[in-house]
């Protein structure tokens, strides 16, 4: 119990400007009990790595819908080793093909959603997947 | 039949007559139809009560006894937008419908349709959204849809040609053609327009806050065809007030983005008569989350605000208010989508006639494009989606739509491969061609329900655009995040709604199938495409007159400085110089810097 909250980042990267699905997960892990802190959109991956390691974040969530999740998602798991921050798990969701998920998880990514996920399978899989850093 | 084909021939809004010609018989056509008398009520005391006795005596017997043996599946029920729903609509729920409120159609105030004879003359133009990969591959595709039946083109862009970057641009890493085709520089529009006589096709241009960019590409394009820009027709979305609202593809912020707006508004009715310079968008607002209702009143107001906006320029309203078109999105309840269109019409009718003091009956006319709900499709048993879009397109012709794109069963996954393309098409076209939903106007006025909706949307929709003015105004309410709110909070309920399972999405959380069925054929891009137009952009800095460029960015400048200036003129000497779309966009992001919104959820 004395563990603190899960801080989570919940972040659009890129472009695409589709944030229905981002802002109803940054509701429904705040409806958890979980911080969350939300980028807003059209980030780059350096914008969401820094706010992830000022914010001092257990986990990042990021949604993507433009197709560029193959070149986004490894741009933040690298950048993260580079700051030696790669205890922050990354996770994420929006219009991803079933092909590319394993290819994403070699890279590093702890979870892709794809649509039709519940609010309630992420916060579990969260609940049980990322533990609070000290 | 004959008789009623000539007469439709002149109030058509995209008849092959002259301008000036079809606009004096319009006019004339108004003025014979103008009711003076007191409107008619439909249903008189004596019906209404006879209804009233038998309706009393069904509820104490047959209902009552159904009831005790079948109870209703729900205590309630409600439709999407949470309008109750009694158990049974008489004229009882009419009582007071006023046949003015109704009409006839192609009159004011068009809720039976724009035209007096709808699809008996003209079907809609089936207008199927496309555009991926580089300029050359969407051309294949265009010709492609063509030479399947397709009656106007669609043209969607990539992200970062929505959103003012250049392929070669760190902000466009990965996305250069992945949601639409990659645009630059005018050498792009070169290709992507080549073979195909832009005299001879209406062209949508789904894009807004780099639009001014784009019609000028398109505009410099004509030219080169031998075309002058007086003869194209066709829609550019350039609706940024639902940018902000919904869909956040943006540059500058709302106040400097609504003036380019207007610029081109303004430009286009000086310029480009068969052109519409906007296409007021409730489709992103309803995609966000928004129910049926938030989105006829959001787009609306967004609506009133663009007409407010040219207004207070000193135009005249019904010099541009005739070209002003709309976009609706078409969900699944069926009825509530009919009633929206309906509705639509009969506010827009009312709002320029009492509000901004149109006279012309073409301002009045809320003329519309329609798409099926990309996001009621499912992942999950995709075939199930062909459908979904049936019946959602079904609604929007029987709502009276102008044009209609059918969304493909793959694009939960990705952009439509040709295959999925077609079967869309081909849904427009049996229900075109063998449904008989062409042969009758308006088939379902009348309809105790679809009636009640129609009034009950309209005054629910009313309410938002009360509040909205009373905030000082749409661009007032957008800045403050107000639709934003409702529509987010829309979503969240939504999601809510289908977890605990009061809402049943077959495939997704009920009837779910054992097996995988989503192995569907998907259109990839490939990353390729992303070096291809970075060498064709490098291939055209280098031959272009460097000094022609810069000058004509300057101009443009010195225009985004001074209201008194119409942005229009020098963006086209820029694109035409073959400066790209991404050094005119940092020609805004100097001047009003780059727009960006808080992470609020």
């Amino acid at each position: 119990m004395a563990d603190r909250k899960l801080r989570i980042l919940v972040a659009k990267p890129g472009l695409d400007g589709h944030d229905r699905g981002a802002k109803i997960i940054a509701r429904a892990l705040r409806d958890a009990g979980m911080e969350v802190i939300y980028t807003g959109l059209h980030q780059t991956p350096e914008m969401i790595v820094s706010a992830a390691v000022q914010e001092d974040v257990d986990a990042i969530g990021m949604s993507i819908m433009s197709g560029a999740h193959m070149t986004l998602f490894p741009a933040v798991i690298d950048l993260l080793r580079g700051q030696k921050a790669d205890d922050i798990k990354v996770f994420g969701g929006g219009i991803i093909p079933d092909d590319d998920i394993p290819r994403l998880k070699e890279q590093g990514v702890s979870a892709i959603f794809t649509p039709g996920s519940s609010t309630q399978d992420i916060v579990k899989w969260i609940q049980e997947h990322i533990p609070a850093r000290a | 039949m004959a008789k009623s084909a000539k007469k439709v021939s002149l109030s058509k809004s995209k008849a092959k007559k002259p301008v000036a010609k079809k606009k004096a018989a319009v006019v004339k056509a108004a003025k014979k139809a103008a009711p003076k008398k007191a409107p008619a009520i439909t249903w008189d005391a004596t019906t209404l009560k006879q209804v009233s006795t038998e309706v009393s005596r069904w509820r104490k017997s047959t209902l009552s006894k159904s009831l005790e043996k079948m109870p209703t599946r729900k205590a309630q029920f409600v439709n999407d937008s949470g309008i109750p729903l009694p158990d049974l609509f008489t004229a009882l729920d009419r009582k007071g419908e006023r046949f003015d409120e109704i009409g006839v159609p192609g009159e004011f105030p068009f809720t039976r349709g724009t035209q007096p004879t709808m699809y008996r003359s003209r079907l809609w133009t089936m207008r199927q959204f496309a555009g991926f990969g580089g300029p050359a591959d969407t051309n294949k595709r265009f010709k492609y849809l063509i030479g399947q039946g397709m009656t106007g083109l669609s043209t969607a862009f990539d992200m970062p040609a929505l959103m003012g970057y250049d392929a070669d641009h760190p902000m466009s890493r990965g996305e250069v053609g992945k949601e639409g085709v990659a645009i630059s520089t005018l050498k792009d529009f070169e290709i992507l327009f080549d073979g195909i006589k832009l005299d001879q096709v209406t062209t949508s241009m789904t894009i807004n806050a780099s639009a001014i960019i784009a019609l000028c590409m398109y505009i410099a394009v004509a030219e080169k065809q031998g075309v002058p820009m007086g003869k194209l027709g066709g829609t550019i979305q350039n609706d940024m007030l639902k940018e902000f609202i919904a869909q956040k593809e943006w540059i500058v912020g709302p106040r400097p983005a609504v003036r380019i707006v207007t610029d081109m508004i303004e430009f286009c009715a000086q310029h480009m008569p068969k052109w519409n310079p906007v296409s007021i968008s409730g489709y992103h607002i309803r995609e966000a989350g928004a129910t049926a209702v938030q989105e006829l009143a959001f787009t609306i107001a967004d609506g009133i605000g663009y007409v407010e906006e040219g207004v207070k320029r000193g135009m005249n309203v019904d010099d541009f208010a005739p070209r002003l078109s709309f976009f609706w999105d078409v969900h699944n309840d069926f009825f509530e989508e009919v009633a929206k269109f309906r509705a639509a019409r009969r506010m827009w009718a009312k709002i320029m006639r009492d509000r901004f003091g149109a006279r012309d009956p073409r301002s009045m006319m809320l003329r519309t494009h329609a798409q099926t709900a990309g996001v009621s499709l499912t992942a999950q048993q995709p075939y199930n989606n062909v459908a979904r879009v049936a019946l959602q397109a079904f609604a929007a012709v029987l709502g009276g739509t102008q044009s209609l794109h059918t969304n493909s069963l793959d694009e939960t996954y990705a952009l439509p491969t040709e295959d999925a393309v077609t079967i869309a098409l081909r849904t427009q076209q049996i229900i075109a061609h063998e449904s008989g939903a062409d042969r009758v106007v308006d088939p379902l006025a009348g309809s105790y329900y679809v009636e009640h909706l129609t009034d009950e949307m309209e005054k629910r929709a009313f309410d938002y655009i009360r509040r909205i003015d009373e905030m000082g105004g749409i661009i007032r309410s957008v800045e403050e995040g107000y639709p934003q709110k409702e529509i987010g909070e829309s979503a969240y309920q939504f999601q809510r709604e289908v977890e605990r399972g009061d809402r049943l999405i077959v495939g997704v959380n009920a009837f779910k199938s054992d097996f995988d069925d989503s192995n569907i054929e998907l259109l990839k891009i490939d990353e390729k495409v992303a070096h291809e137009q970075m060498e064709r952009l490098a291939e055209v800095k280098a031959s272009r007159d460097q000094a022609a460029v810069s000058a004509a960015l300057a101009k443009v400048e010195a225009a985004c400085r001074d209201e008194k200036l119409n942005l229009m003129p020098p963006v086209l000497e820029a694109v035409k110089a073959y400066a790209t779309l991404g050094e005119v966009s940092d020609v805004f992001r100097k001047v009003w810097g780059q727009y960006r919104e808080g992470g609020i959820f």
